[in-house]
């Protein structure tokens, strides 16, 4: 069975998706990814889907529930990368995934995401180190 | 009138399927030099159709045809299923009506995405759809 793997890196999650999805593999990674945000306490979600030639509405609604569930979790969500030609294909299909938040790229997704979460008091630290040693 | 250059079919009945039939799709457009943001949306609706073969049908045989009118060719693709068939197909064109769990978005939006789109079903014999996406349109 396939698995779209997740990355921890400090309090955030990261996943490039780099294979064509079908609708079982997107289900998994909704399950798999919600699930860590609980146990690692995950405050962000940045899925990379410069890779992806394809988001239908089935994939669409997936990227939204992840959002959803996990700002429920107390995480926020980015989506990053997305082609231009999947953008307007998006739209006239009728789904403008309203209410998940998009980035260019992962570097700017990763400061949208820091800009979002508040500074914990006693995390702060850790998070620092993570982000010097990456 | 629409001609016919060349022909291929495909059985899709699990979902692994659909990523091949999707790339053999993208092949056929690739050979007809469409441009990308067409070849996306063709392959989107193509996508959506083939889920409601797989989800309504438990899956169906699909034809793929380079095909070409005047000085334009395109991709006709037919999804030809033998499921329960449509109730009442003036409802499941319309926006955000499903009789699954889903956004309801697939059969409308599909047609949205493509320039020719049709459908034909009968209740207890199968539905068939055929949509063209032209190589410029």
């Amino acid at each position: 069975m396939d698995k779209i793997p997740i990355l921890k890196m400090g309090s955030f999650l990261l996943v490039t998706i780099q294979v064509d999805l079908y609708d079982r593999l997107a289900l998994n990674l909704e399950s798999d990814l919600i699930q860590m945000v609980d146990k690692i306490g995950a405050k962000g979600v940045l899925i990379d889907i410069s890779a992806v030639n394809i988001v239908d509405s089935f994939m669409g609604r997936i990227l939204g529930n992840i959002a959803s569930m996990s700002r429920i979790l107390d995480a926020q969500t980015v989506v990053v990368g997305m082609q231009p030609a999947v953008a307007i294909t998006l739209v006239e299909l009728g789904l403008p995934l309203n209410g998940v938040r998009t980035a260019l790229n992962v570097e700017k997704g990763m400061a949208l995401l820091q800009s979002m979460i508040p500074p914990e008091k006693g995390d702060e630290e850790n998070i620092e180190d993570d982000h010097n040693s990456f | 009138m629409i001609i016919t250059l060349s022909k291929d079919e495909m059985a899709v009945v699990k979902e692994q399927d659909v990523v091949p039939f999707r790339n053999r799709v993208r092949e056929y457009a690739v050979k007809i030099k469409m441009g990308l943001v067409n070849q996306t949306k063709l392959i989107t609706a193509a996508s959506e159709l083939v889920r409601n073969m797989l989800r309504y049908a438990n899956g169906g045989k699909i034809r793929i045809e380079i095909v070409s009118k005047g000085r334009d060719n395109g991709i006709r693709l037919t999804f030809a299923d033998t499921g329960p068939g449509i109730q009442n197909i003036d409802l499941a064109m319309k926006d955000g009506y499903s009789t699954g769990k889903s956004l309801g978005l697939g059969l409308p939006g599909a047609r949205r995405l493509v320039n020719e789109f049709n459908i034909q079903t009968e209740t207890g014999k199968g539905t068939t759809v055929t949509i063209i996406k032209w190589s410029n349109g």
